[in-house]
């Protein structure tokens, strides 16, 4: 794809051609990540993703295998890299020298020293021992501090995470995260497989966001085969797309609410999202819409009855969806906990790559449907919602006007869907080649970095799903509030630990 | 404070029993075998079963619904057309502990214990989120689980049954036997969905130890990617001897 430029250079130039790619933040990052090339050229690789104006600049930095294993951390001066550098170097045995902090992130205490799983010459079959490293969270020492620890095993359904919350009192000083619970080695245990059964575990690395992290990897395959997906195909993907964002966003303002017990409009919003499930079930056989998106296209097709349900459901939901908000835009019990809880500044955001909701809530205005369009985005109309305050109240508020933009989206597609065929084949792809593929989810840009092995087989698929950038805005947004304020700022964000963990 | 009360009343009650509402045309529920059609032995659905939930031995085709992801390449694929999908989703079964018969003594205690009120604790282990998700959607004024006498708790202490999602992976192994040792006796464990019932929707990894009765014992299997909550309900009133 054009819009992606590649630099390679030598390792040791990484830090200073980051850096000046970088600007000073002017270009964020986008991803970092490794790759075992030594069956291919000696080295190990290390990509630097940046948005650089309408595209993306590639750095490829190359370390010889024979060599010291180590490069110079970016993370000093782009934060950013903080935790891809920390799992290169879990899963790669990558030093990045120079990291403020080199603890394990993915790997927890119970994985041995010195064997790295994503290095090419482990076999995923090999027994692992079980060790019992040690494992510090950060917190705060001084007198009368203590410690809050959290989780893994939550008090709600959600996804398992382990906080360590250090207090003064009721007030948050620091939070730290152990993530990756739910790491299940995705990206390893797809290595090899044909491209076109992988799907099935992508479709599967989150419930939530199977639509984008379908049609991220499915844009990756398409681009280095460098076919085309029928007109048809695509406005039938971008419509689960949308089915996608809505019934996340519908339930998780509903859900928002039960971070303060705010039961009318929690249930309001459950309400709502079972009848967008239900239509999930009725157009594509599953209410996570599973079964629609393929490499290639779409497995199915949808009936005029089907698209009338989809209308007809929006007509129901848009007055339904405008009384549940009601209930809070003017409830001043309801704003004085939203307001001004857990801001991340813009400042903070773009230092951190923030995306999706995150960004747009602190006045970043990003959003990949527009900035690097895909499917038929090109062609709809809608608008970026973007609010500068980076409270839970800011990114409550992107979440409604994205509904709104949401339904007239739906309502776009459905009306301008050319007919067509659903499905082109996917040709051989040349070995070793690698691109990108993106999709805007309902948490922010969802990027995957494909590189493709002999016979159309998966040699490394690199995740990036929102969770990744935005989960470390929550130690961003959490100090200085208190700890009854953390499930709101949570449930702000709303990120899924799966899309992370892989 | 008038608002809340007025769409309180405008919405009125919209729980539905949880056998009300009948399967959409499209869904994809249990793949069986029609033993009218003669299998040409082409092995085209066990080669394109995402899973490995397929297996075929000349003239006879066995399907693991544990594994099972419910996608309906195996009924594509099928050159002989002996595989169907059909609209079940009551695919629960119960594991050893309670359908074996010598088990009675057991179902009889559970059930005289737990079957009016039961108390569940939700365990993730390594799913994608989808089940949980599900779980989730119980609690929604359509399936309003606590109708039937059945809540989610905060803690694995007050808990009867866990529910545990997703593969057990490597992170969070510590986490399930220190959930499981927490709850008190008698209690039931539910594999819910493809993950925690066959562990083989991710294949091999470094970081996957298995399915969820590779680390405790499994009392209810429940199928599906993800069971839907109407699926989940029937797992729970299988458990508790309370179907009619």
């Amino acid at each position: 794809m054009e819009m992606v430029e590649y630099v390679t250079i030598p390792a040791a130039e990484l830090q200073a051609t980051a850096c000046s790619i970088y600007e000073d933040g002017k270009n964020g990052l986008i991803a970092m990540f490794a790759n075992d090339e030594r069956g291919l050229h000696g080295n190990y690789a290390i990509y630097c993703v940046f948005a650089v104006g309408k595209g993306f600049k590639v750095i490829k930095a190359l370390l010889e295998a024979t060599g010291a294993l180590e490069f110079s951390s970016i993370t000093p001066q782009i934060s950013a890299a903080a935790w891809y550098e920390r799992e290169i170097h879990d899963l790669f045995g990558l030093k990045p020298v120079g990291h403020p902090d080199l603890r394990a992130l993915v790997l927890h205490e119970n994985w041995p020293d010195a064997i790295y799983p994503l290095r090419k010459d482990f076999d995923v079959t090999t027994p692992v021992p079980t060790a019992n490293r040690s494992w510090h969270m950060n917190g705060v020492e001084g007198e009368g501090v203590f410690e809050v620890p959290v989780g893994p095993i939550h008090a709600g359904i959600i996804e398992p995470g382990h906080f360590c919350f250090s207090q003064a009192g009721e007030s948050i000083l620091r939070l730290d995260a152990k993530m990756f619970f739910v790491h299940r080695g995705i990206e390893k245990a797809i290595e090899g497989l044909p491209l076109e059964k992988a799907f099935y575990q992508v479709e599967r690395i989150s419930g939530v966001c199977g639509v984008a992290h379908s049609l991220s990897y499915c844009h990756a395959i398409e681009s280095l085969a460098g076919v085309e997906v029928p007109e048809r195909a695509q406005y039938l993907r971008t419509l689960v797309a949308e089915l996608e964002r809505l019934y996340n966003h519908v339930g998780d303002i509903g859900n928002l609410c039960a971070g303060m017990g705010f039961a009318v409009a929690i249930m309001a919003g459950a309400r709502m999202k079972e009848a967008i499930m239900r239509i999930n079930e009725a157009v594509t056989g599953n209410r996570f819409l599973r079964g629609m998106v393929v490499p290639g296209g779409v497995r199915q097709d949808i009936t005029n009855n089907l698209a009338d349900e989809i209308i007809n459901l929006l007509d129901v939901l848009e007055p339904d969806f405008n009384e549940m908000i009601g209930l809070f835009r003017t409830n001043d019990a309801f704003l004085n906990r939203v307001n001004t809880t857990g801001i991340v500044s813009r400042q903070a955001a773009l230092d951190l790559s923030v995306v999706g909701v995150g960004a747009r809530a602190s006045g970043v205005d990003i959003d990949s449907r527009r900035d690097y369009p895909y499917e038929c985005y090109s062609k709809l109309q809608f608008n970026v919602p973007v609010y500068t305050t980076g409270d839970v109240a800011a990114r409550l508020w992107v979440r409604v006007d994205e509904v709104y933009q949401t339904m007239k989206l739906l309502r776009q597609i459905i009306a301008k869907m050319p007919e067509g065929p659903l499905k082109v084949d996917i040709p051989e792809i040349k070995p070793y080649s690698s691109g990108f593929g993106w999709s805007e989810s309902s948490q922010g840009h969802c990027v995957h970095w494909l590189m493709v092995g002999k016979d159309n087989t998966i040699y490394r698929l690199f995740v990036r799903a929102a969770a990744y950038c935005n989960w470390p805005a929550l130690t961003v947004a959490a100090p200085g509030n208190i700890i009854p304020d953390f499930p709101l700022i949570n449930k702000s964000y709303e990120l899924s630990y799966a899309c992370l963990d892989r | 404070m008038l608002n809340v009360l007025r769409k309180i009343i405008s919405t009125g009650t919209v729980t539905e029993d949880w056998e009300t509402s009948v399967p959409v045309p499209r869904f994809r529920g249990e793949v069986v075998v029609d033993s009218a059609a003669a299998c040409q032995d082409c092995q085209k659905c066990a080669a394109v079963c995402p899973t490995k939930a397929i297996k075929v031995v000349p003239g006879s085709i066995s399907i693991n619904q544990n594994a099972c992801v419910f996608c309906g390449l195996c009924i594509e694929n099928c050159e002989a057309a002996c595989i169907k999908q059909t609209d079940n989703y009551k695919l629960a079964t119960l594991g050893a502990s309670l359908a074996d018969e010598a088990a009675s003594e057991l179902r009889r205690k559970i059930r005289s214990l737990l079957g009016r009120s039961l108390h569940v604790r939700h365990v993730d282990i390594g799913s994608c989120n989808a089940c949980d998700f599900e779980m989730n959607h119980l609690c929604n004024p359509i399936y309003d689980i606590q109708q039937y006498g059945i809540d989610f708790v905060p803690s694995p202490r007050h808990a009867d049954l866990l529910m545990v999602t997703g593969v057990v992976t490597r992170n969070s192994t510590q986490a399930l036997q220190m959930t499981y040792d927490a709850t008190p006796q008698p209690k039931l464990v539910m594999a819910v969905g493809a993950c925690a019932a066959s562990g083989q929707v991710f294949g091999e990894s470094y970081a996957i130890r298995g399915a969820v009765d590779s680390i405790i014992p499994v009392d209810i299997y429940v199928p599906g990617c993800p069971p839907r909550p109407q699926a989940l309900i029937y797992a729970l009133m299988l458990a508790l001897d309370r179907l009619k």
